[in-house]
C-alpha cells in the first residue's frame, strides 16, 4: 500500500504583533492523516470558523509552512523549498477548489481563458487542438461541454454552473488529489448537491481523491469516506464517516451534531440546544489529552484527568 | 382583517433599464399576492436571482430605481395607521421605519460601520425613533441588550473587536431596539456556523414571540425554514409558486419545485442518491413562456409551455401555481426523528 498524502504532527503557528506585544496562535495542532492511492476516497474536515481546517489546507496545498511536522505527497516533502520544475508538477497533481466560484474566476476575462492558461502551464500543451480537447475533457466530467461554456463570462453562468468550470479547471492537469475548501458553502441549496454528487462521481468513476473541508455535516455524512472533526486547531475525533456522525463520542462533535438543523420535526420550531453540552465541549479545549483508538476504528481525543 | 399585517396585492416590480436608446426589462417580482399575519414568521425561499431580495426591497420600502413598482399594492396595517408602499410618501415611510418596520441586514461586517463605537451605532439607529434622551434612552437599550444576553460593554466596543455571531446579533438588537410589529430579515445566518447559526436563529424566535411581531425570514436553506417558519413560500423566477404550513410543505408539497428542494437535503443517517435538479435558473429578462419551470419540471406536459397557472388553493391555508399539483408526489416521508 503506497500512500498519496502523508500529514505527520503537523502544526502551525502564527505569530503576531511586533517585538513587545508578542502574541502567538496555535492554529493546527499535531494534526496526522494519510490517504492511500489505491483507494480514492473523500476525506472531510470539518470545524467552525477558526478550527484550523483552512490553515492544514493550504499547508497540503504548500501555500503555508508547517512551523512543526511534515507533509509529503507520494514521498516527497511538501513543505521544502524546491526547484520551479518540481514546484509546478507538485501543483499539477494537488490541485484546489476554492470557495466563492465568482471570486475564483476573474470576472473581466472569458471563462477559458482561465481553463485554457491552466491546460498550457501543466499540461505544456502548445496547439490550440489539444488545448481544447483536454479543455473539452475536464468540462465533460463535470457535465459542461467546451461550446457551453467558450467566450462566457463568469456573471453570465449560475453559481453552480461556475462552481463546475472551476472544479473543470482542477480537473485539467487530471490530478489524484483535490483539495476543495468549501466548495459548496457559497452555491445556493437547491444546486449544492449537483456539486456535491459531483465530488461522489469524480471519487467513483474517476479515481480522484478529495480532500473535502466543510461545516456541513449533513453533506459530509453524505460523500465521505472518512473525516476529522478540528475544534481550535485540535483533531477531536477522527474515524470513518458513518461511524463518527451515526455517534459521535466527543463532546464537540456532539455540540455540532446537535447543533444540525434538522427537518424531522419541521414547523415544530425546536431551537434549542443544550446548554450543558456547550459548556462542557469548550471546557474540554483548555485541558491536555491525547488522541485514543476505540474499538470501533475511531480516534477521540480523551483529557488526560478524564481518564 | 384584524389578523393580517401586510397584504400584497398583484404586486409588479420592475428594473427598467434605457442604455443608449436599449430598453431592458428586467421582472423581478410579477404578480405577488401574499398576506403575512400577525405574530407569524413567515418564510420565503427560492434561489439566487429569483427576485426574492427585490421582493423584500418592496416590503422594505427602499425602493430605488431603476426598481419601479409597476402595479399592486402593498398594503400594511400598523398601529399607528395603514401605509401602502406604493403610494405612500417619504415622510410617512420614513414615520414608520425602525418603529414599526424593521429589517435585519446579511452581511454584520459591511452593516456596522468600523469606525463607529457599537453603542454610537445605536445611537444613530434608534435615539430619534425612539424619541428618548439621556437616562431614559440609556435604560432601554441596556434593557434590550439584557434581554439579548449581550453584554453591556459592548456598547464600547468596535465592530472588528466581535466575533461573527455577536456581530449577527448586534445587528439583531439593532433591528428590534424599537420593538418594531414587522421585522425583515434576509439570510441573517448564512455566513454563520452551525453552533452560532442555531444560537442566533433562536434568538430571532424568541424575540419574535416575546414582542408578538411579524418576521419575514428569507434564506434558500430549507433546513432554516423547517426550524423556523410558521408558514414558507417559494419564490420561483420572480413568482410565488407555493406557499403553505410549513410541515406540509415538507411533507405535502404541492409543486414540483418544492418537492425537489426538499428532497435534495442531505440527512445525517442518510447516504441514498439525492437528486439534483437540471438547468439553471431563467433569467428573469427572458423568462420562459407558460410556467417559468416548465423547462425543469419532471412533470411538464404541453399546457405548461402555454398558460399560466395560477396560484389556487389545494388544501387548507395552502396555495400551489401547478396545473398538475394533484400529480406531486411528496419525495420523503416523515421519518422518526433519527437524533433522539
Amino acid at each position: 500500500m503506497t500512500t498519496l498524502l502523508d500529514v505527520r504532527n503537523v502544526s502551525k503557528r502564527f505569530t503576531m504583533g511586533g517585538l513587545l506585544s508578542r502574541r502567538s496562535v496555535e492554529a493546527v495542532q499535531d494534526a496526522s492523516l494519510s490517504l492511500s492511492s489505491e483507494r480514492p476516497e473523500i476525506f472531510t474536515i470539518i470545524g467552525e470558523s477558526g478550527s484550523g481546517k483552512t490553515t492544514l489546507a493550504r499547508m497540503i496545498l504548500g501555500l503555508e509552512r508547517p512551523s512543526g511536522g511534515e507533509i509529503s505527497f507520494r514521498g516527497k516533502m511538501v513543505s521544502q523549498r524546491v526547484s520551479r520544475q518540481e514546484r509546478l508538477e507538485f501543483m499539477a497533481n494537488v490541485q484546489p477548489v476554492f470557495q466563492n466560484p465568482f471570486e475564483a474566476f476573474n470576472p473581466l476575462k472569458e471563462i477559458d481563458r482561465y481553463l485554457e492558461s491552466t491546460a498550457k502551464r501543466f499540461l505544456k500543451l502548445h496547439r490550440q487542438d489539444d488545448i481544447d480537447g483536454a479543455m473539452d475533457g475536464a468540462l465533460q466530467k463535470v457535465g459542461l461541454s467546451l461550446a457551453e461554456v467558450k467566450g462566457r463570462y463568469p456573471h453570465e453562468m449560475s453559481g453552480g454552473q461556475l462552481q463546475r468550470a472551476a472544479i473543470a479547471r482542477a480537473l485539467i492537469p487530471n490530478p489524484p488529489l483535490l483539495v476543495a475548501d468549501e466548495p459548496v458553502s457559497m452555491v445556493d441549496a437547491s444546486l449544492r448537491m449537483s456539486i456535491v454528487n459531483l465530488l461522489r462521481s469524480l471519487r467513483d468513476d474517476f479515481g480522484v481523491s478529495v480532500v473535502y473541508i466543510t461545516h456541513d455535516l449533513a453533506t459530509a455524512y453524505y460523500i465521505s469516506n472518512r473525516l476529522i472533526i478540528m475544534q481550535r486547531g485540535r483533531i477531536v475525533e477522527m474515524g470513518d464517516a458513518r461511524t463518527v456522525l451515526d455517534n459521535p463520542e466527543h463532546p464537540y462533535s456532539r455540540l455540532l451534531k446537535a447543533s444540525v438543523l434538522s427537518t424531522e420535526d419541521a414547523g415544530a420550531g425546536k431551537l434549542m440546544t443544550d446548554p450543558g453540552m456547550a459548556a462542557l465541549a469548550s471546557e474540554r479545549m483548555e485541558r491536555p489529552g491525547s488522541l485514543q483508538s476505540r474499538p470501533d476504528g475511531r480516534l477521540v481525543r480523551v483529557c488526560e484527568e478524564a481518564r | 382583517m384584524t389578523q393580517d399585517l401586510l397584504e400584497v396585492d398583484g404586486l409588479k416590480a420592475y428594473y427598467q433599464m434605457n442604455y443608449f436608446g436599449v430598453e431592458r426589462e428586467v421582472r423581478a417580482v410579477d404578480d405577488i399576492t401574499m398576506t403575512i399575519r400577525k405574530n407569524e414568521i413567515y418564510g420565503i425561499a427560492g434561489e439566487s436571482s429569483s427576485g426574492k431580495t427585490s421582493l423584500i426591497r418592496v416590503l422594505a420600502a427602499a425602493i430605488r430605481p431603476p426598481m419601479r413598482i409597476v402595479a399592486g399594492s402593498v398594503k400594511y396595517d400598523f398601529k399607528n395607521g395603514p401605509m401602502d408602499v406604493a403610494t405612500a410618501s417619504e415622510a410617512q415611510i420614513e414615520s414608520v421605519r425602525w418603529k414599526h418596520l424593521s429589517y435585519i441586514m446579511q452581511g454584520s461586517m459591511s452593516v456596522l460601520n468600523p469606525v463607529r463605537r457599537i453603542g454610537k451605532t445605536f445611537e444613530d439607529f434608534a435615539k430619534r425613533p425612539l424619541g428618548l434622551s439621556g437616562e431614559a434612552y440609556r435604560a432601554r437599550v441596556l434593557n434590550h441588550l439584557e434581554r439579548l444576553k449581550l453584554p453591556a460593554s459592548l456598547l464600547n466596543a468596535y465592530p472588528h473587536e466581535l466575533s461573527g455571531g455577536m456581530r449577527q446579533r448586534v445587528t439583531i438588537g439593532l433591528a428590534t431596539v424599537c420593538h418594531p410589529e414587522f421585522v425583515i430579515a434576509d439570510e441573517p445566518t448564512t455566513a454563520l456556523d452551525v453552533v452560532v447559526q442555531k444560537e442566533v436563529l433562536g434568538l430571532i424566535r424568541e424575540i419574535q414571540q416575546d414582542m408578538g411581531s411579524s418576521v419575514v425570514f428569507v434564506t434558500h436553506d430549507m433546513s432554516v425554514h423547517a426550524n423556523m417558519a410558521d408558514r414558507v413560500g417559494i419564490i420561483y423566477a420572480g413568482r410565488l409558486v407555493e406557499e403553505g404550513p410549513t410541515r406540509q410543505m415538507f411533507y405535502a408539497p404541492k409543486h414540483p419545485y418544492t418537492a425537489h428542494l426538499v428532497a435534495s437535503l442531505p440527512r445525517i443517517g442518510d447516504t441514498a442518491q439525492r437528486p439534483a435538479l437540471e438547468g439553471r435558473p431563467p433569467s428573469l429578462a427572458n423568462p420562459p413562456s407558460g410556467c417559468r419551470f416548465h423547462p425543469r419540471c419532471p412533470l411538464a406536459i404541453d399546457k405548461c409551455k402555454t398558460e399560466v397557472p395560477p396560484l389556487n388553493n389545494v388544501a387548507n391555508d395552502h396555495r400551489s401555481a401547478c396545473w398538475r399539483w394533484e400529480d406531486v408526489k411528496p419525495l420523503v416521508a416523515p421519518q422518526q426523528p433519527v437524533m433522539a
